[in-house]
């Protein structure tokens, strides 16, 4: 029993000096309940924050969708293809800083290496851009020669548009001339469930002689390459705040879990803590009265 | 279509398939107006929008011919069906008609007009014009142009 770990407990080590048997002494039994019961207080306090984040993120992720979707929509009702002969990709997986909300930085990380060893196996060349210090720590040590960008304090402030601008910018200025790529969040579904979705992104040469341009009057490469400049910033944007929403409501739901993890440890230890003691004193006056009968 | 709309109310079931004609898309046009943070208008029908762009302005009515253009700081107004018209203020941004007349009018920062003070904006303007006159660096030079050229765009929108 004092050997079963639970999401609360696994960053406390208390139980490194605790026995790992059922013990007598009050003194390790009272510590461990102290402590997880501080425990509990803080995991219920996160979770009352992220569910005021949360709220505030679902919001402002209304109006951003119909943004999002509608920058996208020129890709769709054109269908615009990248030809199969391109080699160079970028990747852009959209998480964030800070732990603690169930498998979100380790979905992405996951769809990021399948990804790379689909195009590697096709001789094709990839890129990383993190936008998350957490994605970075998962994906350095395996795949860190495909890393092009790392970008941090993400997740403290809700994302705006100029945090998109300023990624989409160093992007460009990176040098990388990439043909085609894909953006890698976690899709807002509910309150209890996200889905890591795969966007695409296109460079203006695979735009410009998409077979479908044609029927587009009137544009010159000036124009197709602010409007693809604004339309890269826009999907990153879009990205960044479907992933806040699902980051937070997934964390409400892991700390809700903790919490009640958290609950049922105390209950069982309370109970352990009691019987010791009801143990210790019944104990006592067995000794006290054959003692007594003694004389 | 007035014509159809009245058959439509009279004979709803034996009709269903006369819609057909009502739902011509090029008659249509679905214009969707967003900001980052805020949506204006959701794949609603309209009649024109007027739109300032790099290229000079011009109005998009349904069945436009498909075209991408960017936006530059200026006014942009909507006409609905009924005839009424709104304005707006758009600093930048992209629009898009595609083939089914659809519309996306995508703008960085957008705002109705009657929100905008022409006090502010004129005391604006004149501050970036002294500091056009000041500044050497080149982005700089760039991003003083920038303020100038939105702020002389709202002044003239105000007026």
């Amino acid at each position: 029993m004092f050997a079963r770990t639970s999401a609360a407990v696994q960053f406390y080590d208390v139980s490194d000096h605790c026995l790992c048997f059922f013990c007598f002494f009050l003194s390790p039994v009272t510590l461990r309940l102290k402590s997880i019961k501080n425990i509990q207080k803080i995991t219920k306090s996160m979770k009352m924050v992220s569910a005021a984040k949360y709220s505030r993120a679902e919001r402002s992720l209304k109006s951003a969708r119909v943004y999002g979707t509608s920058a996208m929509a020129l890709y769709e009702k054109a269908e615009i293809k990248a030809p199969e002969d391109k080699n160079k990709h970028v990747i852009i997986g959209v998480s964030s800083d800070r732990g603690l909300c169930g498998a979100i930085h380790s979905s992405v990380a996951k769809a990021i290496k399948s990804e790379i060893a689909k195009l590697s196996g096709a001789g094709k060349e990839v890129m990383i851009v993190n936008v998350g210090d957490k994605l970075r720590g998962l994906l350095y040590r395996t795949h860190g020669k495909h890393i092009l960008i790392n970008c941090k304090e993400v997740g403290r402030k809700p994302p705006t548009f100029t945090d998109a601008s300023v990624i989409a910018t160093e992007l460009l200025d990176s040098g990388y001339e990439f043909d085609q790529g894909s953006i890698i969040y976690n899709r807002f579904r509910s309150v209890i469930s996200y889905k890591t979705d795969e966007k695409p992104l296109f460079s203006i040469d695979t735009v410009a002689s998409s077979e479908n341009m044609g029927i587009y009057d009137d544009i010159d490469a000036d124009v197709l390459r602010n409007y693809q400049e604004f339309a890269l910033v826009n999907i990153i944007y879009f990205g960044m705040k479907e992933s806040t929403t699902s980051e937070q409501s997934a964390r409400m739901t892991a700390m809700d879990g903790a919490s009640k993890n958290a609950s049922e440890i105390i209950e069982k230890l309370t109970m352990t803590f009691n019987r010791t003691r009801q143990a210790v004193i019944t104990k006592e006056l067995i000794e006290i009265i054959s003692g007594a009968a003694a004389l | 279509v007035m014509a159809a709309r009245f058959l439509l109310r009279r004979a709803v079931p034996a009709l269903r398939h006369a819609r057909c004609y009502a739902d011509a898309p090029a008659a249509q046009m679905s214009f969707t107006f967003a900001s980052p943070t805020q949506v204006f208008f959701k794949e609603a029908s309209v009649k024109q929008i007027d739109v300032p762009t790099l290229t000079g302005a011009f109005g998009i009515l349904p069945a436009h011919v498909p075209t991408l253009q960017v936006l530059r700081p200026g006014i942009v107004t909507v006409f609905g069906d009924d005839g009424s018209s709104t304005k707006y203020f758009v600093s930048s941004g992209s629009v898009t008609v595609n083939a089914d007349s659809s519309v996306q009018l995508l703008a960085e920062e957008a705002v109705p007009l009657d929100s905008l003070d022409l006090a502010t904006a004129k005391a604006n303007l004149e501050k970036a014009q002294s500091e056009l006159v000041g500044v050497s660096d080149e982005a700089a030079r760039a991003e003083v142009l920038i303020s100038v050229e939105a702020n002389e765009a709202i002044v003239k929108a105000l007026e």
